[in-house]
């Protein structure tokens, strides 16, 4: 590949406008989301139908932005010419694959490869959009900016993720790409960096919020001859995927942010430390940093200005803990990722004992935007305390699913009811969980508190790094709690002792609880492991292991009670606690449930007293197997079909029956029967 | 139980070594190297990396039982990875880790077929949260809104693709692509 470096800023600027004005050529855009999510959908092959269909229509395809001829390019940009392009996440994951249609903003939602021709007719006919491909079916909802899913909406951060071809530094730099470095590095001392970075009030988005000029400064005061930036991708959150669709949608911005943190904090060393379980992201930025060399945006004497920065790529290996600051700096040298007591902190000793400035992803693709139009422009939306727009995951049962970014200060309402259209299927809301297993649970009288570092604090909860997962009346909260203990607890790294021993008493104590075992006393005893270990714990990984658990019993502490004192599950989501049961009213007789089982507890009932008996069944169906779907057998016995039941003692609770029903005829309630310790079954009152 | 290592794979191994530089800090891009070459880390390599970095072997096995990512044991053919993520836990993951680990035929407490064709592990989140419940398979390959009876079909799939293309147990990886991992895996080329 050629060498194209860019000598100082009027070269970049020159360049910037000279690929904004190819990038113009390409019109109609069709641009294909190619997301983790609309890719498990199809969505490459979405892609290459467009090419074949516009191939197909003869002249003016052209997938790529190299044009170099400017007479070309003048020449195309009065015809248009139609392009294809991938992108980044672009947002509505639920209902992908999606496709956009520039210059219009059209939408569409769940293309397949059939719909492509339809699509490509209205573009090329200019008749508007194919309306049964919107997401709503709504001609007053074509545009994406139209949709309610965007319209709480401030993409700020994520304003070219889904739009552009993600770590093609051309369209980057078309976009003004690279232009927030030049202005550091040409009109500004590091210095006026961090006080802008400062003015602006711009906080650490990996969840403790810290003030980020403020780790700068302490960087860019502590003494060394060398310096080190570090940007954390480490996003190991479950229920957290912001990071991963920021560094697959835009990473230039992400590496531009990591620069301007080199210059301003005075590195000449940079990492990017990304998980491995993001191939994706992993291999797009390591992409963007090979071409940001080649341009000379990365490396010697960047722009002309006599700043040096060299940028690696670490792959993580898989250890949560990793995200932790001083655990991060262990797994880059090469040891076990284990966390060290802070002070002295990574700003003052770091990698290999150098001052070391650690961002997260997220802060730093605030960081281009932010200098660019300065810190008063950046404190336009969000709060005084929290300035500036979020990113958050939106997942769990709720009816659209995505990646979104509102303004600091929007409230849970806006995002789920808003953003994320409410409830799944008609349930009740019952709690959101936010900030991933250091954070909370918050419940219907929090929707409308304001989503801001301070506020969730004071709830009990944290914004982390912005996963949030809607939970519906369903779920337990004892078994949600129990479930980030058992996460916490595997990804405790064995270091300190009240992590190690007290996430894996707490995870005993909570297993009991779910398996209705525990009594009260265990109950007080979880909540003072609980306190000490929140006080003890050497990071903050063992320091915020107790918050599921703490907002849990803070804000349904009932459910708990039932846990120990009636050993219910007033949820029945506890599988221990529950039984399966069947609505002989709603089942149809299809067999299918029996089909699924895998221990033959569904049979059918014998007419008579209303009973599981496989005998019964061979006759009603004039077949061992479940009944047959020809014409004849379904006509003739549709009527006579007896419903089928559970035989609770050999059932083993593994939901592959209420998954199968296809009547929704499958419940779980109570539990009907308990097994003593010698494992025979007993009846309890609570059985009926 | 660990197939016989051959002296001439140490070959590779030592240029994955050279490749990566003879420095403690290259430990960890190294075994993961060497972990795609072989699909796990057998015990003589973790000797051998120890004395080539100069490190006592037991902080190269600290590392390699450290992380998640490694396995000192071998791994299926197919690693199929039931994430349990919050999205997923709530939306019925254990209920599909159930059926894929009856679909692959696995006893309890395995997690690995004995003909080496099925790894099952429920793992972390992986970041694909608005389409849980989701499996991977080979990392490559992604399956969102998984229902049992669909991971069922998909172990299925896999078994046939397993016999009709049949690769040896050791080796380079996954040779297959079928057209669901390079889609998942292709936007590389397609953005060049």
């Amino acid at each position: 590949m050629t060498d194209r470096r860019i000598e100082d800023r009027r070269e970049l600027e020159m360049l910037q406008a000279r690929l904004a004005r190819a990038l113009e050529t390409l019109r109609p855009r069709i641009i294909v989301c190619e997301g983790t999510g609309c890719l498990a959908k199809g969505a490459a092959d979405v892609r290459r139908a467009f090419i074949k269909e516009l191939e197909k229509r003869g002249p003016g395809i052209d997938l790529d932005l190299a044009l170099e001829d400017p007479d070309e390019v003048e020449r195309r940009r009065e015809m248009g010419v139609a392009a294809v392009t991938p992108s980044g996440c672009q947002g509505l994951c639920q209902r992908g694959p999606l496709v956009t249609v520039e210059p219009e903003g059209y939408l569409y939602v769940g293309v397949r490869p059939d719909d492509v021709p339809d699509i490509v007719q209205a573009v090329v006919e200019g008749t508007g959009p194919v309306v049964r491909l919107l997401s709503d079916r709504d001609l007053s909802q074509a545009r994406a900016a139209d949709i309610d899913f965007f319209r709480p909406q401030e993409r700020r951060v994520l304003a070219w993720c889904g739009r552009i071809r993600p770590g093609d530094i051309r369209e980057y730099l078309a976009r003004g790409g690279y232009s927030a470095l030049a202005k550091a590095l040409t009109e500004m001392t590091p210095d006026e960096v961090i006080e802008e970075v400062t003015a602006a009030g711009l906080r650490g988005r990996g969840g403790a919020g810290f003030p980020t000029g403020k780790k700068w400064r302490v960087t860019r005061d502590a003494e060394g001859d060398k310096k080190y930036v570090i940007v954390n991708g480490d996003e190991g959150d479950p229920g957290a995927f912001m990071d991963r669709c920021l560094l697959e949608g835009d990473p230039h911005r992400v590496l531009e942010g990591l620069i301007i943190a080199a210059y301003a904090v005075g590195a000449d060393e940079g990492y990017a430390y990304v998980r491995a379980e993001y191939p994706r992201a992993v291999r797009l930025l390591r992409r963007a940093m090979a071409e940001a060399e080649r341009y000379g945006l990365l490396g010697e004497d960047i722009l002309g200005s006599g700043f040096s920065f060299r940028a690696r790529l670490k792959e993580g290996a898989g250890a949560f803990v990793c995200g932790e600051e001083t655990a991060l700096i262990a797994s880059i040298e090469g040891r076990r990722g284990m966390p060290r007591p802070r002070p002295p902190f990574p700003a003052v000793r770091g990698l290999w004992g150098r001052p070391t400035c650690i961002n997260n992803v997220e802060t730093l693709g605030n960081v281009p935007g932010l200098i660019l139009y300065g810190a008063a422009a950046y404190r336009e939306v969000g709060t005084d305390g929290s300035p500036g727009t979020k990113i958050f995951a939106l997942a769990g049962q709720v009816e659209r699913t995505g990646l979104i970014e509102v303004p600091m200060g929007s409230t849970l309402r806006d995002v789920i009811f808003g953003a994320g259209g409410g409830i799944r299927g008609g349930k009740e809301f019952k709690a959101v969980q936010i900030g991933g297993p250091s954070g909370g649970c918050l419940t219907s009288r929090h929707l409308d508190l304001p989503l801001d570092y301070e506020s969730l604090k004071e709830a009990g909860a944290m914004i982390g790094s912005g996963g949030l997962v809607v939970l519906d009346e369903d779920s337990c909260m004892v078994e949600v709690a129990r479930f980030f203990m058992s996460f916490v607890q595997s990804e405790s790294c064995g270091k300190c002792v009240p992590c190690r021993e007290g996430t894996r008493r707490m995870l005993e104590l909570l297993t009991k609880m779910t398996e209705g075992t525990a009594t009260k006393a265990d109950l007080e005893l979880l909540e003072e492991l609980a306190g000490s270990v929140r006080e003890s714990a050497l990071c903050g990984l063992g320091k915020s292991a107790p918050n599921p658990v703490l907002t849990t019993l803070r804000y349904f502490r009932d459910e708990y009670l039932a846990h120990v004192t009636e050993h219910r599950c007033p949820a029945a989501a506890c599988l221990e606690l529950v039984s399966f049961e069947i609505d002989p009213e709603k089942c149809i007789g299809c067999g299918l449930c029996a089909k699924a089982c895998p221990s033959g507890a569904v049979r059918q009932v014998d007419r008579a007293d209303g009973t599981p008996d496989g005998r019964r069944r061979a006759e009603g169906a004039g077949d061992a197997g479940p009944a047959k779907k020809s014409p004849a057998a379904k006509g003739k016995t549709r009527k006579k079909r007896l419903p089928y039941a559970i035989d609770d003692e050999l059932c083993l609770r593994c939901d592959a029956c209420r998954a199968a029903c296809p009547k929704g005829a499958v419940r779980r309630v109570p539990r009907k029967t308990v097994r003593d310790r010698s494992g025979a079954a007993a009846t309890t009152a609570a059985g009926d | 139980m660990v197939p016989a290592f051959e002296g001439r794979r140490f070959e590779k191994l030592n240029d994955i070594i050279e490749r990566n530089g003879r420095t403690p800090s290259s430990l960890i891009p190294i075994l993961q190297e060497v972990q795609e070459e072989y699909r796990y880390l057998p015990e003589e390599v973790l000797t051998y990396v120890a004395t080539a970095l100069g490190l006592p072997p037991s902080a190269v096995f600290g590392v390699a039982t450290f992380y998640a990512q490694f396995s000192t044991e071998p791994k299926g053919r197919f690693v199929i990875k039931v994430c349990d993520g919050t999205a997923c836990h709530v939306r019925g993951a254990d209920t599909v880790h159930f059926a894929v680990r009856r679909a692959a035929g696995l006893e309890p407490g395995r997690k690995t077929t004995d003909d080496l064709t099925f790894t099952v592990e429920q793992v972390n989140c992986v970041g694909a949260c608005s389409m849980a419940p989701v499996v991977t398979v080979n990392d490559r390959r992604v399956y969102g809104d998984m229902t049992q009876k669909e991971a069922a079909a998909l172990v299925e799939r896999l078994r046939k693709e397993a016999e009709e293309e049949p690769v040896p147990t050791e080796g380079a990886g996954d040779g297959v692509g079928t057209a669901g991992e390079r889609a998942a895996d292709g936007a590389g080329g397609a953005a060049g």
